[in-house]
């Protein structure tokens, strides 16, 4: 079988075919590793409501593994990927998890988006010990050994943005807007619980939420002239957005005046709202396309070359890039493939490539970031108005905020 | 919740929310007309029809792309243009699905509701193949966007406004041509007794395609004028469906009138209940009571009387 697989790696650059540890050697579980490829998983929705986000995520991901692959792979094979669609259907998720594991033995797959799909992949991963890296920024209350959180939790992405805003800007009463499921209800909740309980003098003028797809959002519009917030703070997404940016526009409220932040609108969803509609908005997270750094300025002409000049990066396709280059980072630490000793090995591996600078993966598998804010500028773009000076620790479990 | 609020705060809060329950109003009615035509007429479940609205709002989409490239001096009245263009277009895609799909399904009206599920989810998988995945941004002309101050305190919403004047100017066509036009009366002869209808020498097939194609034109009218107001992505249909039916069953089958009243008593109530609750709970509450109502009257506020 080493033989067999000669040629394809003398054609490979580098490295040569000494430095290549032998398959038996970091793959004794039976995963899908030859000499010469090792396969992961990608598993997204393609089709079905959620492709208009997940869609980054996998452009993002297919980027990654090339890179990986131009610059000789991982433990000296190539990554090849098998791609799944998980249709934004939750059980079907589940199921394609399962295959990926079970039938193709993944090594690692790069996947989900929603909270939805994650929660129902979780006991899949767990049961079959696969390794997930999941891209998106979630609601935290949640850590396993089979998962490596790329995005960030609610903590991280709540709680120095409403540091920032009452101290730059004074604010001392907040309106909190969600779409009604799990992560803005939680990340409200956490909001809620910082303004109230830290925060001086600050409070919590009204929170309200919408069911998904909800395109109707005037009469909370006059709720909110009415009560007069310093800070709109507004987790609404989907479709749901463009309808309330454009509404809020319509309605007269003047985001150069009024101050609103999201943590749920990146460059992805401006596309679809149109940037004259939320230009002045400003958004918390961990990473804008326009940041201006050495990383950053190689991976966005990278990204555009591959996926055409118009695409625009948002901060879960970004999140979706680091996955690919973790887990190579990991298994390269780790001198082996094997499941669990990714996962003992992920706590302190450090990318320091990342377009958003540098991060480093924390013992509870999600990742030590900075946290930004951008303000949203008519073409589309954020411009980066602050960022924390050190790397905000995760916390998916903060205690006093439950 | 008001104790701390001054007269004039109120006054200029209940005028703007008594604007924002019409504006509500005309989107439910704009959007449950095509289905009313289509539903109510021809008594054909077109679970499409969101999606022919969305036909709608790409054709908007385009067209404005179009008209920035080749002669930007007219960008600020496209939309016009947009709406004609979308109304050709969402009604000559529906007259060709009467004519390959629906006619064949006129006597299994249950197996309409598959068949044009199945069209929806083929439309939504087309959509996101020529256009993409991703949402699009439909731009709009500077008069069209922002807010007109009627006094100090009381902004009422430019494009809230075009939607109930173009609203009112399409039921009026509408009932126009249902009510008064001669192609009218067949499409109620048709509806009443379609072998009779036949046996006078109206032609039932050309009345029935005519009649979706309209319908699908509607909606696509609506699709275009809610790029104002949503978000135009492959899905975005579905945002609509549930609403449309809900107005259309509501307001009684087969009655213009109803499909009005019903637009009217069900956007009042979801935007009164919205500004004194949270937007999750008056929809619940909503639909609560639109529940009760039909449980008591199945055929929904107004009916046809017609001998069975």
């Amino acid at each position: 079988m080493g033989m067999a697989a000669l040629p394809a790696i003398t054609m490979l650059p580098r490295p040569s075919f000494a430095d290549v540890p032998a398959t038996s050697a970091v793959n004794t579980t039976g995963l899908a590793v030859t000499d010469s490829e090792v396969t992961v998983g990608i598993l997204h929705s393609v089709t079905g409501t959620m492709a208009i986000s997940e869609t980054g995520s996998v452009e993002a991901e297919k980027l990654a593994i090339e890179q990986i692959n131009a610059a000789g792979g991982v433990l000296g094979r190539k990554i090849k990927f098998i791609q799944e669609d998980g249709a934004s259907d939750w059980p079907t998720f589940a199921e394609k998890a399962k295959k990926l594991l079970v039938n193709d033995k993944c090594a690692a797959v790069m996947g989900c988006w929603t909270s939805a799909s994650r929660k129902a992949v979780l006991p899949v991963f767990e049961q079959y010990n696969g390794m997930l890296y999941y891209p998106t920024f979630y609601e935290g209350l949640e850590q396993s050994k089979n998962v490596i959180y790329t995005g960030q939790e609610a903590t991280q992405q709540i709680i120095a943005g409403l540091d920032w805003v009452t101290k730059t800007k004074g604010a001392k009463s907040f309106y909190l807007l969600g779409s009604d499921y799990i992560w803005p209800r939680t990340s409200n909740k956490i909001a809620r619980k910082h303004i109230e309980g830290h925060l001086q003098g600050c409070k919590v003028v009204g929170e309200e939420y919408f069911p998904l797809g909800s395109t109707q959002f005037n009469s909370v519009i006059n709720k909110i002239k009415l009560t007069k917030p310093d800070v709109i703070y507004a987790i609404i997404v989907g479709g749901s957005n463009v309808a309330f940016y454009k509404q809020l526009k319509a309605a007269g409220i003047d985001l150069s005046k009024q101050t609103l932040l999201t943590i749920s609108v990146t460059e992805d969803e401006i596309d679809g709202i149109g940037g004259e509609n939320i230009a002045g908005a400003y958004a918390c997270m961990k990473y804008f396309q326009s940041l201006d750094n050495a990383n950053n300025k190689a991976f966005v002409p990278a990204f555009k070359k591959m996926w055409g000049e118009k695409t625009v990066i948002g901060d879960v396709t970004q999140a979706a890039y680091l996955g690919p280059w973790l887990w190579k980072l990991t298994a390269e630490k780790a001198g082996s493939f094997d499941i669990d000793k990714i996962a003992a090995a992920s706590p302190g591996v450090e990318f320091k490539g990342a377009p958003e600078g540098y991060v480093r993966i924390h013992e509870n598998h999600h990742l030590w970031s900075k946290t930004r804010v951008g303000r949203a500028k008519a073409d589309g773009q954020y411009e980066l108005i602050f960022e924390t000076a050190d790397l905000v620790e995760p916390d998916p479990f903060p205690k006093g905020y439950q | 919740m008001l104790g701390d609020y001054s007269i004039g705060d109120l006054g200029a809060i209940l005028a703007m929310q008594g604007f924002a329950g019409l504006i509500l109003f005309s989107v439910y009615v704009l959007m449950a007309l095509g289905l009313a035509i289509i539903f109510g007429q021809m008594g054909v479940i077109n679970m499409a029809h969101g999606e022919f609205m969305i036909l709608g709002a790409y054709v908007t989409w385009m067209t404005s792309n179009a008209v920035q490239h080749f002669a930007p001096s007219l960008f600020p009245g496209y939309f016009f243009l947009a709406m004609i263009l979308a109304f050709i277009a969402s009604g000559a895609l529906g007259m060709l699905v009467e004519w390959a799909l629906i006619r064949h399904l006129y006597k299994r009206p249950l197996d309409t509701l598959l068949a044009t599920w199945g069209l929806s989810l083929i439309l939504q998988q087309a959509y996101r193949s020529i256009f993409g995945a991703r949402e699009v941004g439909v731009e709009l002309p500077d008069w069209m966007m922002g807010s007109w101050p009627a006094t100090d305190s009381i902004q009422i919403p430019i494009n809230g406004m075009f939607v109930m004047a173009l609203t009112m100017l399409i039921t009026i066509a509408v009932a126009y041509v249902l009510y008064w036009s001669k192609w009218g009366k067949q499409v109620r002869a048709v509806v009443q007794n379609r072998v009779m209808a036949g046996a006078v020498g109206i032609n039932t097939e050309k009345v029935d395609c005519y009649t979706f194609g309209l319908g699908c034109g509607i909606a696509g009218i609506a699709g275009s004028a809610f790029t104002m107001i949503g978000s135009t992505g492959p899905t975005a249909g579905q945002l609509y469906i549930v609403d449309t039916f809900l107005v259309v069953v509501f307001g009684g089958a087969a009655s213009l009138l109803g499909t009005i009243a019903s637009a009217f008593s069900i956007s009042q109530t979801q935007s009164t209940l919205e500004f004194f609750l949270s937007g999750s709970m008056a929809k619940v509450i909503t639909l609560l009571t639109i529940v009760g109502i039909l449980m008591v009257r199945p055929q929904g506020l107004f009916a046809l009387k017609v001998r069975k």
